[in-house]
């Protein structure tokens, strides 16, 4: 575990020294100095037993919820000193989810569910309405679901359903995709597919940060990291 | 830094879309305001078209009508009268649509019967009002006649002991038809009964009285002249023939005749509201808070099972105020539904009512356009505390309830 002094243009994630405590009786330490880099283009399996603080990890590195302390580097911005407001257009602009239940809205199309993502923009950076449909549809298109446009979720496999989520996470661009146990609902063979989609995308030069308690899923990653009671091993 | 930012055009969109995601609830949230709503503009529109059609009535007949009769000359036992040819003075005036005379006839005291027998054990003989009018009098008070017809000029010239019966006289006297030519007794002078009147407009006296020939009156209780003139003019015409008549009855000493026409018609009509109208107004007025509830509780409901699509929102980098506004829009939504249908319904009622009672419907017309407003404003109110909880959420735990 080495304390990184510098960060190239390349790091995407430059965690530094971060503990995020809950305020609680007793208090509970759910991440104990925890540094962590991650490159440009990298995959990296976070692995852990449920209880390790790996949730708790994926929350602060998706700007969900704050460090206690330490510094934590998302893109070069130092994120600890921003707004509330800030904090969520740096999480719009640069960071895709995916989640283990997916979270699709049941009433809307497949296509008008990743149309969703492009809604909230920033002050520098905006989707038009104007071709939103196209975009939806590449980004559909790019994850094996061009067929599936004008479905609802509910007539879709757990994996297409994954793969709408996946579309959505990347129609607007970012630079890191969190994936909070995203083959935690599905199969081995879809698994596989998901894991297959996820190396693709690494090699378009997506960074990945995937949270999983499966060391088989871990593999996968180009690098693991292992987190126990907050701590990374 | 930058800053979220979400288009207006999106965001009302997507307030549209959570509402129509389950459009049988949206449907049954809207109805507690369209009845509120209904209510209040139904309840203004009714009660102002009843109003408008009670005034209206009244106006017509009250401005079509002039009397005149002479002011009190002083001096004493020297009553001065209309002259006998007022009728026809008048009737040439333009306006004028009918004309006459009518007196009070002196009978001293003398009772009414049907028939000249003594029967102690039944009352035969009633004390009746006579009363004297010219033939044109009966059109001038728009008489509707039951049975029988009217004396004319002839009769009066002629002085024929002819009578026609008032409603309330011909009932008590136990008269119900002429066609067999009935004879009453006025003291011990007979008369014929020539018509049974149904109804009079104007000089409501008439519907008690026995009503005989002015010439008739002149010869047999020595009538001095006519006490007054009535008039039914056109609509409009009021107020000119009033001044005319003056000059035409008494040339020489116009301002003998005391005219006394239709008043001025009133600037507003000031509308007929009566208890039970403000009763609608409070029902509608519970009515819209009960809507309002409704609104606050399906948005709350919605805000709770609808955790997971806001954490998701926020993990797409939407702002709690986005959040909240697209709450608030829906629950204003929902009540701007109620508003517009609610108007809308409360409109049609004015309109069947006023089609009821064969009238034109009367409804302010910022009622039925500040109406929608009101149910507006009603699904704001209603949608501020869910809107808080929603932007209140934190995403973290947001995210883990599940969709």
């Amino acid at each position: 575990m080495s304390i990184s002094t510098s960060a190239g243009d390349t790091t995407v994630v430059d965690l530094a020294d971060i503990g995020r405590t809950f305020e609680t009786t007793p208090p509970v330490h759910a991440l104990i100095d925890v540094n962590l880099r991650v490159e440009r283009g990298e995959w990296i399996a976070v692995v852990g037993p449920s209880g390790s603080g790996k949730s708790t990890l994926l929350n602060v590195l998706g700007l969900l919820d704050l460090a206690s302390n330490g510094t934590y580097r998302l893109d070069g911005i130092d994120v600890s000193e921003l707004s509330n407001a800030e904090l969520t257009a740096v999480r719009g602009e640069r960071i895709g989810f995916v989640f283990q239940s997916f979270h699709l809205l049941s009433h809307r199309t497949v296509l008008e569910n990743v149309m969703l993502a492009e809604i909230y923009g920033t002050t520098t950076r905006r989707f038009p309405r104007s071709g939103r449909r196209d975009r939806a549809a590449a980004a559909l298109e790019r994850v094996g679901l061009g067929h599936r446009l004008e479905f609802l979720p509910s007539r879709l496999s757990g994996g297409e359903r994954q793969r709408v989520a996946i579309a959505r996470a990347i129609v607007t661009k970012p630079t890191l995709l969190l994936a909070d146990e995203p083959t935690g609902n599905l199969d081995t063979v879809t698994t596989e597919s998901i894991l297959e989609l996820f190396e693709d995308l690494r090699a378009d030069d997506l960074t990945i940060v995937m949270i999983t308690h499966d060391a088989e899923v871990a593999e996968r990653a180009g690098r693991s990291v292992h987190i126990r009671d907050g701590r990374l091993t | 830094m930058s800053r979220p930012r979400v288009s207006w055009r999106d965001l009302a969109d997507e307030s549209v879309a959570g509402l129509f995601a389950r459009p049988a609830r949206a449907l049954l949230t809207v109805l507690g305001t369209v009845l509120g709503i209904a209510a209040l503009v139904g309840t203004l529109g009714i009660s102002r078209t009843q109003s408008n059609q009670i005034v209206g009535r009244f106006d017509a007949l009250a401005a079509t009508e002039v009397t005149a009769k002479t002011r009190d000359t002083g001096v004493a036992g020297q009553a001065s009268r209309v002259p006998w040819n007022a009728e026809a003075r008048v009737r040439r005036l333009n306006g004028v649509l009918a004309a006459g005379t009518i007196s009070p006839v002196n009978v001293s005291g003398a009772l009414t019967k049907t028939v000249p027998v003594n029967d102690p054990s039944n009352v035969t003989e009633f004390d009746l009002p006579v009363r004297a009018v010219s033939p044109g009098l009966f059109r001038a008070v728009r008489t509707r006649l039951r049975s029988g017809r009217v004396f004319d000029a002839g009769h009066s010239d002629r002085a024929d002991r002819v009578a026609v019966l008032g409603p309330g006289a011909a009932d008590r006297l136990g008269i119900s038809r002429v066609d067999n030519l009935p004879g009453i007794f006025v003291g011990d002078r007979v008369y014929q009964v020539m018509g049974i009147i149904d109804d009079v407009a104007r000089r409501p006296e008439l519907l008690d009285a026995v009503i005989i020939p002015e010439g008739t009156a002149r010869a047999l209780y020595r009538l001095k002249g006519p006490e007054r003139l009535q008039v039914d003019t056109r609509i409009g015409a009021a107020a000119l023939v009033a001044t005319q008549i003056g000059p035409v009855l008494d040339p020489n000493d116009p301002a003998r005749i005391e005219v006394a026409a239709p008043p001025e018609p009133k600037a507003t009509k000031e509308a007929v509201t009566t208890d039970l109208n403000r009763l609608f107004l409070v029902l509608g007025g519970i009515s819209l808070l009960i809507g309002a509830i409704g609104i606050a509780n399906v948005t709350l409901v919605s805000v709770i099972e609808r955790t997971g699509e806001i954490g998701l929102r926020r993990s797409l980098g939407a702002a709690r105020r986005h959040i909240a506004v697209q709450f608030l829009t829906e629950a204003a939504l929902t009540g701007l539904a109620g508003g517009i249908l609610g108007s809308t319904v409360g409109t049609l009622a004015t309109v069947v009512y006023g089609a009821s009672i064969d009238t034109t419907p009367v409804l302010d017309a910022r009622i039925p356009l500040l109406a929608p407003l009101l149910g507006l404003v009603t699904g704001v109110l209603a949608g501020l505390y869910p809107a808080v909880k929603a932007a209140a959420k934190q995403p973290v735990e947001a995210l883990r309830s599940g969709t």
